[in-house]
């Protein structure tokens, strides 16, 4: 049995600490270690997204990181965007343009989305569609979905005029 | 999907890596951004003892311009690639090629020297790397030398990377300032790989004749090649549709075109030849 | 509330899943909780040798490797429950784990129990299995062959059904003026629902009980078929289908695995979780259509249709399915002659056992392949006989004043107007226009098309009687319960199991309308065995139109008794009463008055009813509907071909359905782009591609083709309501339209591309690759 290693990682703004293995996947961590179920699986190669989180601030596929990769950073999961009543902008709008059926892609979709609007906040249809390269929807037909990025994105423009603050994610929100 | 076990040391310098990986005895494997490791460890179709992460060594990231190169450190992401002014100044088909590697989520993660070290021949940089005369700083045991990446591909997923040495960072040579670049990508509509990605620099003489011209292809072959033929059949002619279309028919004699139930090797030649015509044609007409 | 119907309200179901605190299977935790993987066969058909589990069984952490012979007297193997009479049906049934052979490259052969998900599969890499390789049969007709390998000795020839519906003499095709005859290969594709299969089962070895929580479309059938397989009685088997993550008919179906779980957990006393990885789900989830369809249409030479005669040759896949005698018979044959008045239709269905995963419904089961072979005929005769393919389907539509229409295959269609979702889609193309553009563009050498697919599917499963007619082995009605509470709260009970459609929205919207109280004051509870005493579930478009039917005449019944006691306490008759928007008042006094919540204190007090009245407000119906509904509709699909690559681009897509009351726009437009994703999915990029040993070569994400958002482009979407008589919301289905309707519509439109290379068809999915080859070999015939 190899030696575990110990994790200290800040999820959601909350600091933790776990002994590990050390071929223990993020997303089993978030999931197994922190009982943060919000973040899904839905594939082994990397492709649906289902399990995208924010590290550091980036958006990336924690079934392709390790755990101990993640040790002394910043995540953030579908759980620290935004709570009923305190919605986080994406949130609130594929609640609104009903971008989500099923839901269990939704999390890893709704962060993927986050990753684009803080690269380009004001992204055209095609570079919406793009960027949802990393995601696998079977449901939407992804056009619902594109229709909440673009209304996200101007409710965050919105928020940013207001706060200068439109992509704050975690603690505080 | 869940990987075998393997030990797990964090490597406090390059040196240290390198000790490392000699005292694993070919076993260790480093781990970068791990997005090309990783999917493999979880199909169990590689199965270190140990990893040696080396992802957060800072010494291996950035980019600077050193003469007529720019150096980019192993780790550099494809997204600091893609938006890194330097590259976006000097190397404009870098950052275009990175900004098409897999997706957004890939590019926060995936690094540039795992790119050319894993040497998946349906990758996007290798034929950049091969058309701006790519150099490689390798450093191991006995110290650093430098590596052209004209040779280092030897295979699907083999190179010429010793395996107690590090892959530190990658030079690429700045095409004429006047001279146009592309990137054009044919992607699996799956994976998002290259079924054929041709990378083409050019520049024309005062007088309108190729006198710079750099084309390789990724995706269709066994490891990225260098389109020597297409090269030679256009250096120093005026390029005209008909020229640039029977140069093109040129673009896969110089690799070995495999097969897929996607993509016949027929399909993939002709593809190669279609792509570098609308490649040279953005270029040069 | 009025006005609900046909509202776009949010859905009630998001802020649970937008905030990661959705609850599927694998969210579940149990204390003491063990995990199993399954072995399964690398072979698609291999005679088991020997198989020594020794060393996985010492490996730490492992609790238990269960393998054929630990289960023989434990459990049965798991049965279809569709058994087609008069076909000369051999069903066979899934097997716990494979004893002595395997069928299929998936098939399971072990099951390994561990403290957690990884030690688990550490000690899945020590069993070791011999296996004496066998050929494989992976192609129907090549199974068909003399010479081919048997899956099975007792089925020769490895049919497995001959189902046959009417009958043409050849004279008939023989001296039709035009005939087309042409053979289309309806691929096999792969459900791919984002949630994979998962269970979690727990017994209680004092009183016997199980409980099976897992991804099931339809928990009672479930626990049906499950009770017997594990000999467990039903009251004392509790399914329970969390969130769901998408099933697409793959989550219809009883399957070995979750019966195993739950034998693990009733042996070892603990808690057992399995979940699929993405590679199991590709070969261990059922997998759709993979029919071969062999289509002769005549006609006239005026446009008229007079005779169509199918040939099915259907891939079951290894063992029989569910479903799986039904999609390529019942559900294929009565609408091979789709919105079209032709009056002659014969089909026959081989069904053919393979060493392929086995077959069973997917998004639209049967349905999308009799549209298909229509509506691609229907344009070979168009082109055959050169008329627009939009005038030979207005020469043949079943005229509006026909409806409820028998068809030639024996079924009526409940009603429709299909000229009108014709024209109103042709209005939003701009037909004419866009044709003479195709002109323009074609001389530049442009390759555009026009497809077009006016479908008409049956759905709505459907009265029982019907069901036990052609031995489905189960009901079709719908159960619903509305319950008050003292407060004016409702809960809802459904026999539906909703998993992505927003059921729990559109449902409270007709108990809303109904009761005149706020959506949010209705909670809908579904998908729990315990909870509602009974249904048949989700698929086959069937929720709205039977379990939405239940849920509006419960409703209806609770206004009845309320109705009552308003009159009562208002002392008047019930004719008296007026109820609206959720006030009893009286006829010509409106200040005398009861709101809702007023009577349900009243019923469920109980203080003051009338005589004969008893306590508490509740309503109950159990429908069982008198007929199936058929939704129609027009799909227009415009591409654009490179004539270099290949390569399909989608340039506009227009969707104009009829799937009768519409509940909630916004939903019913979400059920459209999904299922047009789907069926444009299955006509330029999906497929199971399997080589000829067997072995899935798209076997990931990596390499089967899922549609992705940059693959489209805005879809154009519009209703037109024509209601269905066959229940009281005069609601028909939304779910599988796209399916149904895209896959012909977009085949339709490359073909038309392709017109000036001489090509006439292709089967799917239209790859680059195959459409490049299309066009070089029609450049080499010019």
């Amino acid at each position: 049995m190899a030696k575990k290693v110990e994790v200290s990682v800040t999820v959601n703004g909350k600091a933790y600490s776990a002994e590990v293995e050390p071929r223990m996947l993020l997303v089993h961590f978030l999931r197994e270690t922190l009982n943060l179920t919000g973040t899904h699986i839905g594939c082994d190669t990397s492709q649906c997204g289902a399990c995208t989180v924010m590290v550091n601030g980036e958006a990336v596929k924690s079934c392709t990181m390790l755990a101990v990769q993640a040790a002394g950073c910043q995540v953030t999961t579908v759980e620290g965007l935004g709570e009923v009543g305190n919605l986080h902008p994406i949130q609130q709008s594929f609640w609104e343009k009903h971008g989500l059926q099923c839901g269990f892609c939704t999390p890893g979709v709704m962060i993927a989305s986050i990753g684009l609007l803080q690269q380009n906040p004001n992204p055209s249809e095609e570079e919406i569609r793009d960027a949802l390269e990393g995601v696998i929807c079977r449901c939407t037909g992804y056009q619902f979905i594109v229709e909440a990025v673009k209304h996200a994105a101007q409710l965050m423009a919105v928020d940013e005029t207001e706060t200068g603050n439109a992509l704050q994610i975690g603690e505080g929100r | 999907m869940i990987p075998n076990q393997f030990s797990y040391v964090r490597a406090e310098s390059i040196d240290e890596a390198i000790r490392l990986l000699h005292e694993s005895n070919g076993e260790g494997k480093l781990l970068a951004g791990g997005h090309s490791l990783i999917p493999l460890m979880k199909f169990r179709l590689t199965t270190p003892s140990t990893l040696i992460d080396i992802g957060h060594l800072s010494e291996l990231r950035g980019v600077r311009k050193a003469e007529n190169r720019l150096v980019i450190g192993a780790l550099t992401t494809h997204r600091e690639v893609h938006s890194h002014p330097l590259v976006q100044e000097h190397l404009p088909v870098l950052a275009k090629a990175a900004g098409q590697i897999g997706d957004l989520q890939v590019r926060n993660r995936g690094t540039i020297g795992g790119n050319l070290a894993h040497a998946d021949p349906a990758a996007d940089l290798p034929a950049v790397a091969l058309a701006l005369d790519a150099m490689l700083e390798i450093q191991g045991e006995d110290g650093a030398e430098i590596a052209s990446v004209d040779g280092f591909f030897l295979g699907p997923l083999v190179t010429a990377l010793p395996d107690t040495s590090i892959l530190t960072s990658v030079s690429f040579l700045i095409p004429p300032a006047h001279a146009k670049s592309t990137y054009l990508k044919y992607a699996h509509p799956a994976s998002g790989y290259a079924v054929v990605g041709v990378c083409a620099i050019a520049a024309k003489d005062p007088d309108g004749a190729v006198e710079f011209i750099r084309i390789a292809i990724n995706g269709v072959a066994d490891v990225a090649y260098h389109c020597v033929a297409v090269e030679q059949k256009l250096q120093g002619q005026l390029p005209t549709e008909e020229t640039i279309r029977e140069a093109a028919l040129l673009a896969a004699e110089d690799g070995e075109i495999g097969s897929d139930h996607f993509a016949s090797e027929e399909y993939r030649r002709h593809l190669c030849s279609v792509y570098t015509e609308r490649a040279l044609r953005d270029l040069l007409l | 509330m009025a006005g609900m119907i046909g509202s776009p309200v949010k859905r009630k179901e998001d802020p649970r899943l937008i905030t990661g605190n959705g609850y599927f299977t694998d969210d579940i935790k149990l204390p003491g909780m063990l995990y199993g993987t399954f072995l399964r066969s690398p072979h698609a058909h291999a005679v088991i040798k020997r198989i020594d589990a020794s060393k996985a069984r010492a490996f730490p952490g492992v609790a238990a490797v269960f393998t054929a012979a630990e289960l023989a007297d434990k459990m049965k193997a798991v049965p279809a429950m569709w058994f087609l009479p008069g076909c000369e049906l051999k069903p066979k049934d899934r097997p716990a784990l494979a004893a002595d052979k395997v069928r299929y490259v998936g098939e399971t052969i072990a099951f390994v129990v561990a403290k957690d998900r990884y030690v688990a599969k550490d000690a899945l890499d020590l069993i070791e299995v011999d296996y004496e390789v066998l050929s494989a049969a992976v192609q129907q007709e090549q199974a068909m062959q003399e010479g081919a390998p048997q899956l099975f000795d007792d089925v020769p020839g490895n049919l497995a059904l001959l189902w046959k519906a009417g009958e043409i003499p050849d004279e008939v095709f023989e001296q039709a003026e035009v005939v087309i005859k042409e053979r289309f290969y309806n691929q096999r594709v792969v459900p791919n629902p984002m949630e994979t299969r998962a269970a979690v089962a727990q017994y209680n070895p004092g009183g016997g009980e199980m409980t099976i929580w897992c991804t099931s479309q339809n928990p009672h059938i479930h626990r049906m078929i499950y009770a017997d397989v594990l000999g467990i009685p039903e009251s004392k088997l509790r399914i329970i289908a969390p969130d769901v993550g998408g099933g697409f008919g793959s989550k219809i179906a009883t399957y070995s695995e979750e019966a195993v779980v739950a034998c693990a957990a009733r042996e070892l006393k603990c808690p057992v979780k399995w979940v699929e990885e993405r590679k199991e789900h590709f070969q261990a989830t059922t997998h759709g259509r993979d029919e071969v369809i062999e289509v002769e249409l005549a006609g006239k030479t005026d446009g008229t249709l007079t005779a169509l005669r199918v040939k099915n040759t259907a891939n079951l896949g290894a063992y029989l399915s569910t479903f799986g005698a039904g999609c390529p018979t019942i559900d294929f044959g009565l609408m091979v002659t789709g919105a079209y008045k032709i009056p002659q239709a014969a089909v026959v269905t081989y069904g053919v056992y393979t060493n392929t995963t086995p077959t069973d419904a997917y998004r639209g089961a049967g349905k999308p392949e009799a549209t298909y072979q229509i509506e691609r005929a229907i344009d070979l005769f168009a082109d055959k006989i050169g008329m627009d393919p939009v005038e030979v389907r207005r020469i043949n539509f079943v005229p509006k004043e026909a409806f409820p229409y028998g068809n030639a295959m024996g079924v009526t269609y409940d009603s429709g107007d299909y000229h009108l979702t014709l024209d109103k889609a042709l209005e939003m193309l701009d037909y004419q226009a866009l044709r003479e553009e195709q002109e323009e563009l074609r001389a530049q050498g442009r390759l555009v098309g026009i497809g077009f697919s006016t479908y008409v599917e049956l759905c709505g499963f459907g009265p029982s009687a019907v069901a036990g007619a052609i031995g489905f082995q189960g009901g079709v009605w719908e159960n619903s319960t509305v319950r008050v509470h003292p407060s004016g709260k409702v809960t809802v009970f459904t026999g539906t199991s909703p998993h992505g459609q927003g059921t729990a929205t559109s449902f409270s919207q007709v108990v809303a309308e109904k009761l005149g109280i706020p959506i949010e004051d209705i909670e809908l509870v579904h998908s729990d065995t315990q909870s509602v005493s009974m249904g048949w579930g989700t698929y086959g478009s069937r929720a709205t139109a039977v379990g939405g039917a239940a849920v509006s005449i419960a409703a209806d019944r609770v206004v009845e008794k309320a109705k009552k006691i308003a009159a009562h306490e208002l002392e008047t008759t019930v004719e008296e009463i007026d109820f609206t928007a959720g006030i009893f008042r009286v006829k010509g006094d409106p200040d005398r008055q009861r709101t809702f919540q007023e009577i349900a204190k009243s019923a469920n007090f109980a203080w003051n009813l009338p005589p004969g009245v008893e306590p508490s407000l509740e309503g109950q119906s159990f429908f069982d509907p008198a007929n199936f509904v058929y939704p129609f509709g027009t799909h227009i699909c415009v591409v654009e071909v490179d004539a270099q690559t290949g390569e399909v681009f989608l340039m506009r897509y227009i969707a104009v359905d009829d799937v009768g009351r519409v509940i909630n726009p916004l939903l019913a437009e979400g059920q459209v782009h999904g299922g047009i994703a789907q069926g444009v999915g299955q006509a330029l990029w999906e497929g199971a591609v399997y080589d000829e040993n067997g072995q899935l070569l798209s076997g990931t994400f990596m390499d089967y083709t899922m549609p992705k958002a940059r693959f489209f482009p805005m879809i154009e979407s519009a209703f037109t309501e024509t209601l269905s008589p066959v229940n009281p919301l005069g609601a028909k289905g939304v779910g599988e339209t796209g399916t149904t309707a895209a896959p012909p519509a977009v085949v339709n439109a490359v073909m038309d591309a392709l017109k000036p290379f001489g090509v006439k068809n292709l089967d799917m999915p239209l790859t680059p690759q195959k459409v490049w080859r299309a066009i070089q070999n029609g450049r080499e015939k010019q």
